[in-house]
């Protein structure tokens, strides 16, 4: 029955070699017949939860990774607690302790490492251990419940998990470190000495910069570790987490190629095209790697290649680290320690413990560590191995994901999900989120034009339209789809504006009736949308020619006036770049007395606005303004409304130039003309932008040697429709 | 309503010519019981409706004419000239009254209820 099956020998039970399985398993689960060897007289467990279950927040089984029933759903054969001695290459056999041994096909070899023991004098007293695995965890567990002082010599990542442990089980723990930084690999000395203070507050202490000398004990057990400079450290249990070192002895037996671990090529075969390996005991490219990440990469590349992918290819991980210290939240990955081309970015946040820092190198993430708030860790961690170019979001990276990707878009449904169903979105016609979102769901509105139909929302000034487009999507799915292309005028037609503008001049359309006939408009008269546009391009491609068609225009451009709320009108008169005299001061304050104006006011354009004025006054008021030398500021029309200005260089201090005058000539050289949208500009006599001009559709600067134009920035409003 | 129209105290009112308004057109009217609009549409029919938008009071005989309807200037509303009423997705939500109105020998006169 297994006859046609190749067998499988693993020699590791630890993560490496049973994840190898598992990836095998997923990818041909019925090629092998596996025979795992186990060193540790147990299943395969999650080594890297040690530290939680020597904390005492985790038990042994909750990092069981494979129980017995794993092994025997698979059909594996698992010989627990049974070292292998050799490999004899030539027979393709395994030798294990007791005189067992098993012959294959495939070899893995999974050995991981063994943790490096100082051959300090006194190493081999008892209560000396090292962190490797569930043995040790229990000796420092039985260390604890007799209480005591503890001493780790080790401050990286394992030692620190170590002494933070037995600090939690009651214990003084003191760490041992010999360099001036806890964890100086992953760690700059900023986020070290933060870590350090962390620690003190959970009962951990620090000793930097200390070399042991000897270990002191009594009756063959440990009591003390003493250091060169005379310090005499007391402790019941002593643990060594001064590094791993790649278990590689039985490949060396056997003549397989050794440096630091047992070597391998990109598909994670040694040198011998049978033998694999695999984890903590591999050296992959000249790195021997002791994190969990890189672990998964080899193991899924290995399992590729040995199922018959000869396209899997290893070729090396960036790493990332992550202390599992409660409540110190720690993360480093890739490089920090600088050189050229090297930017940091740093924060901090002296209040909360926190401390950031991104290195950039030529515009992308090198390196990170973050300490007090890790949480962003591996959004940075990805970005690294992008390679991804952060320079456009180089001015909040620092921040996060969160504050960087929802102030840039990346995720725009998240913003408009989170809005409260109280939340209004469209500010003109009142209209809350969940008004919105029962229409589309209660009456399936699936279009935006739907939208606005039942609930007018984005209907008027259209600036909330995208948020409505959002809203659609976000309740549809994939069911909303976004009007593509240009939009047409208005439901009387089909066509753009561009089109028609196109068609009045190609096909010589000289009235509305005639456009609306050639353009095949849906409606008899068209709307009040589409009518003072059509006038307007009339206007626009046959000056003198075409007729102007005064009921084709909006009420204010024919009373030359704005309409207001209770139906009065306010008049604006022109003020040229905002300058004016005492007559024509008078002129104004005459007018509102005579007509009893009951509101007057300056407004953002420097003009005076006379408020409140009766329909049937309108003639009079500007038969007396005009008498007085002043004409209408336009404030209503598509048109050039007004050029903001400063007093520039005839008065003010620092004028560079006469932006007053020049905000004059450009107004009179101006104004009269017709735009498609309303036009302001702004003039300001130097950077200081008192006329901020910068937020106009045109504005100027003057500054010594010239101008800055700016073009395009008008403040607000996305509609220059019936608003003003 | 009916009763009202049976009281022979209806006032018919010369207030001008069909003329006096342009196609696509309106007037203004004064009355005691407040603004009047007269609309004349572009196929000449002529309508006339109390001057005041059922949203806001907007005053329709300002607004743009187009069929027999007229959008007010205020926020849009696109009115009914024939029954006042509001159209398309704002249908329902209001009426502005309508005014009697006769046209003769190419005058137009509005029945105003007397008082």
């Amino acid at each position: 029955m297994t006859a046609s099956r190749e067998r499988l020998v693993v020699i590791g039970n630890g993560m490496a070699g049973c994840r190898a399985v598992e990836d095998i398993l997923k990818r041909d689960p019925d090629r092998y017949e596996i025979t795992i060897f186990g060193a540790e007289p147990r299943v395969n467990y999650n080594r890297i939860m040690l530290s939680p279950v020597l904390a005492g927040e985790k038990s042994f089984d909750d990092i069981v990774i494979n129980d017995a029933a794993w092994y025997a759903e698979h059909g594996i054969t698992l010989h627990a607690g049974r070292a292998v001695t050799a490999i004899n290459r030539e027979l393709k056999v395994v030798e294990a302790e007791g005189g067992l041994s098993v012959g294959y096909d495939k070899l893995i070899l999974a050995t991981g490492s063994d943790p490096v023991r100082l051959p300090l004098p006194g190493a081999d007293l008892k209560g000396v251990v090292t962190f490797r695995d569930l043995d040790d965890v229990d000796q420092m567990v039985a260390a604890a419940d007799a209480g005591g002082a503890a001493v780790v010599i080790g401050g990286g990542l394992l030692g620190l998990e170590a002494a933070y442990g037995l600090a939690r089980r009651g214990m003084k723990a003191t760490v041992v470190h010999l360099m001036d930084v806890l964890m100086e690999r992953q760690l700059d000395s900023a986020a070290g000495f933060l870590l350090t203070e962390a620690l003190a507050e959970r009962g951990v202490e620090t000793v930097l910069s200390a070399q042991s000398e000897a270990i002191l004990g009594e009756d063959g057990r440990v009591t003390g570790l003493k250091l060169q400079d005379g310090r005499i450290l007391p402790c019941s249990i002593l643990v060594m987490a001064v590094g791993i070192r790649p278990n590689t002895a039985l490949a060396k037996a056997c003549g397989l190629p050794v440096g630091r671990g047992v070597m391998v090529d990109d598909q994670m075969r040694t040198g011998d095209a049978d033998i694999w390996a695999v984890g903590e005991c591999a050296e992959h490219r000249g790195v021997a790697y002791g994190l969990v990440a890189p672990i998964w990469d080899m193991c899924r590349t290995l399992a590729a290649a040995i199922t018959g992918d000869d396209a899997a290819a290893y070729e090396g991980s960036l790493l990332s680290t992550r202390l599992k210290v409660s409540g110190v939240d720690v993360f480093s990955a890739g490089a920090f320690a600088g050189g050229e081309g090297c930017e940091d970015i740093v924060f901090r946040d002296a209040g909360r413990g926190v401390y950031k820092r991104v290195v950039l190198q030529d515009g992308k993430v090198a390196g990170a560590v973050l300490f007090g708030d890790a949480a962003d860790g591996g959004w940075y961690f990805d970005l690294m191995r992008q390679g991804a170019d952060v320079r456009d979001i180089r001015e909040t990276l620092i921040f996060g994901q969160a504050i960087t990707e929802g102030l840039s878009g990346l995720d725009p449904s998240a913003a408009v999900a989170a809005m409260s169903d109280d939340q209004e979105v469209c500010g003109c016609n009142g209209v809350c989120k969940g008004q919105i979102t029962t229409a589309i769901t209660s009456q399936g509105l699936t279009t935006l034009d739907a939208v606005r139909g039942v609930t007018k929302a984005s209907a008027s000034c259209g600036s909330c339209t995208p948020l409505v487009e959002k809203l659609l999507k976000l309740t549809l799915g994939d069911d909303f789809q976004a009007q593509t292309g240009p939009a047409p005028m208005c439901k009387c037609t089909h066509h753009t504006h561009d089109l028609v503008r196109q068609a009045i001049l190609a096909q010589e359309l000289k009235s509305i009736p005639a456009v609306m006939q050639a353009m095949e408009w849906t409606t008899p008269e068209g709307c009040a949308s589409c009518r003072p546009a059509l006038n307007y391009y009339l206007v626009c491609a046959w000056p003198g020619e075409y007729q102007d068609d005064k009921q084709s225009r909006f009420i204010n451009e024919r009373v030359h006036a704005n309409i207001q709320k209770d139906g009065t009108y306010s008049v604006v008169p022109r003020m040229w770049g905002g300058m004016t005299t005492p007559d024509e001061l008078r002129a104004i304050a005459d007018v509102a007395d005579k007509f009893s104006i009951p509101a007057v006011k300056v407004t953002g354009g420097q003009r005076i606005d006379l408020l409140g004025v009766k329909k049937d006054d309108l003639p009079a008021v500007w038969a007396d303004l005009n008498a007085a030398g002043m004409v209408s500021g336009h404030a209503y029309a598509k048109g050039l409304r007004t050029v903001k200005t400063c007093v520039g260089s005839d008065w003010c201090r620092f004028g560079t130039q006469d932006s007053t005058g020049l905000g004059m000539r450009l107004e009179k050289f101006m104004w009269g003309s017709w735009t498609p949208a309303k036009v302001k500009l702004g003039v300001s006599g130097c950077p200081r932008n008192c006329a901020e001009a910068t937020c106009k559709d045109v504005g100027v600067i003057c500054v010594d040697s010239g101008y800055e134009i700016h073009v395009a920035a008008p403040p607000a409003c996305t509609s220059a429709g019936p608003r003003s | 309503m009916n009763a009202l129209v049976k009281e022979p105290a209806v006032i018919w009112t010369d207030v001008g010519a069909v003329t006096d308004i342009p196609r696509r057109g309106a007037r203004r009217v004064p009355s005691p019981r407040g603004d009047i609009a007269v609309f004349r549409t572009g196929d000449g029919q002529v309508f006339a409706l109390m001057d005041a938008c059922p949203h806001k009071g907007g005053p329709l005989s300002q607004g743009i004419v187009h069929g027999a309807a007229v959008t007010c200037p205020l926020h849009g509303r696109v009115i009914d000239l024939a029954t006042g009423e509001a159209t398309g997705v704002d249908r329902g939500t209001g009426c502005a009254p309508v005014v009697p109105l006769e046209v003769r020998d190419g005058r137009l006169f509005l029945g105003l209820v007397g008082g």
